[in-house]
């Protein structure tokens, strides 16, 4: 099943052109990784999906984003809506400055999506439980989300994230604040979280890409160079660009 | 004369500089390596030019005076003159010499004038004498002892490491100065007004106390009712809370427009406009208020049937929050700028609204910020005097009205220390007295905002 669908996207940066013609299929219920050297375009690409290019004035976005066959860039477009349909993590963790309990339960109240503080309670800790961390923080729920490690603040922005239900997860370089083992535990994670949400991930780490992915992008110059499945990317790729990054003989 | 012998140490050190820079390059030549840069050898010895100048100069101008003093004045002693007296023939003397003397001129003091006279031109060409020559030495001996191996960097550093410590010490000690004639004035003032009666009277009438014939002896009872500090406390802290009244909510919500809503080219433009209004200065913001806020006041009150006194609190609070507008806006603006896109992304990427990312995200991130400069603004409106002066009247009325005119601490100052007044006096005093409790209420206002500040700054950095 085809979950979103890029159909000559375009991006600009005032008249500097940071997207090329980007035409890519994303899976439902499925890990996509989005790969290629640093200033490539792929977090660019990411944040068209849930429109967060708008908040930076001078990008435009053009083409077409169809996800569910609904165009995220016609005007009738509810970003407040979207946005509760997609969720993003991102590089760096961040925590607002809350009560863990007050970091979860963010998306639930500015939704409306609880009734009752019971409710809440509920979302709140289903939440933390899908994100791994309900073990490490069940005591704690009111102190501040700033006071924990590197891993599980990125683990708390995941259950943010996950708690008004999101179909679709966008992940921008997750892991690269983390360390080895935080990493492994996001890693893990999201192989749990994919089996609800569809996830898109951009990362640097061609072992993250080839170890979570099911499909890979790489991205080149603002260009799409090649995308397919994971396997065939990695084994077997078209293009020699592909290759030679993969390969590390540039990037 | 002493401009000549000034602009004359200065061309020496330059040269010396020169001379220093010179000798480096030409050790340099012979392929040996310097210990420092050549510059730093032209500034050691810049540096053994001012310091021996810099010690002649201050230890000439502390003691030729005392010197010549004594010099003119061993003519007049064992002639069983008083030390007054003594002081008084040498202020003449020295009057007569500059030519300003008025009264009837005795062969005795023209004497004193001539010699005092030939005094100073010895003591102007023996100094510069002296100065030259010491400079001269000293610079030739240190061109002398620099050699390739010689330290120069560490000495010119330390001498800078001096320089700029002298220069905060300067700020401190000056600091330190005023708190403590402050406090002795102070201390000199509750001797004769119990603190009591201070802190806790209701009537505050200093032009009582300008009745007092100074010869007549001190009579503290003469003074019960007369510096009762209660209402121009209250006069203050009401006109203060006016001014925020108006400054808070304005300067809040134009902060946060410039941070979060306003475009780049709105905010470009619109930002220096406002800190304008900090550069206005508190005197046209007085007849600002006196003019044209008071008088408006007074007839838009007339014609709803209210008593407006065309001095009042109101037009001096309402004004002087108009002043305090940038400072909360630019402060609060800076503390908003300052939260971290990042929690604003989490906040849109989690389908929050503008208003809503405000609300629940940024404001309280910035909050302790955001209370610091309030505080800021506080101890500002708190300090402030030439609107109260203009616009709020001087009578210390114990009010809560703000159509009436009240009085502030910095505008009884202003009254007390206006026209004739006496050290010594209780109510010249008292002037001290106030100023010693305004410094301790914003002192204690400025700690707990850069506490606040602080504190708002290592949760984010």
């Amino acid at each position: 099943m085809i979950k979103i669908k890029a159909k000559d996207v375009d991006v600009f940066y005032g008249k500097k052109q940071a997207l090329f013609n980007i035409s890519l299929d994303i899976e439902e219920n499925q890990v996509t990784a989005l790969i290629g050297p640093s200033g490539c375009g792929k977090s660019t690409f990411l944040r068209c999906l849930n429109r967060m290019n708008d908040v930076i004035d001078i990008c435009s976005v053009k083409g077409k984003i169809l996800i569910n066959d609904f165009n995220i860039n016609d005007k009738s477009c509810d970003v407040v809506r979207l946005r509760e349909k997609i969720g993003m993590v991102f590089q760096k963790p961040n925590p607002f400055p809350k009560t863990l309990y007050e970091n979860v339960s963010y998306g639930p109240t500015i939704h409306g999506m609880a009734q009752s503080k019971q409710e809440m309670d509920e979302i709140v800790e289903t939440s933390l439980k899908k994100a791994a961390l309900w073990k490490e923080v069940k005591d704690r729920l009111h102190e501040p989300g700033t006071g924990l490690s590197g891993g599980q603040q990125q683990r708390l922005c995941i259950a943010r994230a996950i708690s008004v239900r999101p179909e679709v997860i966008l992940m921008d370089e997750p892991c690269s604040a983390l360390d080895p083992i935080a990493t492994a535990q996001i890693e893990e994670l999201i192989d749990e979280l994919k089996k609800e949400h569809t996830i898109i991930i951009v990362t640097h780490s061609m072992a993250q890409a080839a170890r979570v992915s099911q499909n890979t992008g790489f991205f080149h110059l603002g260009q799409l160079i090649e995308h397919g499945s994971t396997d065939k990317i990695f084994k077997n790729p078209d293009s020699t660009k592909t290759q030679d990054y993969i390969t590390g003989r540039f990037g | 004369m002493n401009l000549i012998l000034f602009t004359f140490i200065v061309l020496l050190g330059f040269t010396s500089y020169y001379f220093g820079r010179k000798k480096a390059y030409s050790i340099q030549s012979t392929k040996k390596r310097l210990t420092a840069l050549p510059q730093f050898y032209g500034y050691y010895l810049a540096i053994w030019c001012a310091i021996p100048a810099f010690i002649i100069f201050s230890l000439w101008a502390i003691f030729e005076p005392t010197i010549v003093k004594l010099l003119i004045l061993s003519d007049y002693s064992n002639q069983g003159y008083l030390d007054d007296e003594l002081n008084l023939i040498y202020e003449k003397t020295k009057a007569l010499s500059r030519g300003q003397f008025t009264g009837e001129i005795t062969p005795f003091i023209k004497a004193s004038a001539e010699k005092y006279l030939s005094l100073r031109s010895i003591a102007q060409s023996s100094k510069a004498v002296i100065v030259l020559s010491i400079i001269i030495a000293s610079v030739a001996y240190a061109y002398k002892r620099i050699s390739s191996n010689s330290r120069t960097r560490e000495p010119v550093e330390k001498f800078l490491n001096a320089v700029l410590f002298t220069a905060s010490l300067a700020a401190i000690l000056t600091t330190v100065g005023i708190v403590f004639s402050l406090i002795f004035q102070t201390i000199d003032f509750f001797k004769v007004i119990p603190l009591f009666d201070f802190v806790f009277g209701t009537h505050w009438y200093p032009a009582k106390a300008f009745v007092r014939d100074s010869s007549e002896a001190l009579d503290p009872t003469m003074y019960s009712d007369t510096f009762g500090a209660v209402p121009i406390f209250a006069g203050t802290f009401f006109i203060a809370f006016i001014a925020m009244c108006v400054a808070i909510p304005i300067g809040l919500m134009s902060g946060i427009y410039l941070a979060e809503y306003a475009s780049y080219k709105v905010r470009q433009y619109a930002k220096p406009l406002i800190e304008i209004l900090a550069g206005i200065p508190t005197v046209v913001y007085g007849f600002f208020a006196a003019l044209t806020v008071g008088p408006f006041l007074k007839e838009l009150g007339t014609s709803m049937g209210l008593e407006v006194s065309a001095e009042s609190a109101l037009a001096a609070g309402g004004v002087m929050g108009i002043m305090i507008i940038p400072f909360i806006s630019s402060l609060s603006d800076d503390v908003i700028t300052s939260v971290p896109q990042s929690l604003r992304d989490g906040s849109y990427a989690m389908g929050a609204t503008k208003s809503e990312t405000i609300k629940r995200v940024i404001f309280p991130a910035a909050l302790p910020g955001i209370v610091g400069s309030i505080l800021l603004g506080v101890s500002r409106a708190i300090g402030e005097t030439m609107i109260v002066v203009m616009a709020s009247g001087l009578a210390a009325n114990l009010t809560l009205n703000p159509l009436e005119s009240t009085s502030t601490i910095t505008a009884q100052i202003v009254v007390i220390l206006i026209g004739d007044q006496a050290f010594g006096d209780p109510k010249t005093q008292a002037a001290f007295a106030l100023g010693m409790s305004l410094f301790l209420v914003t002192l204690c206002l400025n700690i707990v905002a850069l506490r606040v500040v602080k504190k708002y700054r290592e949760k984010y950095e």
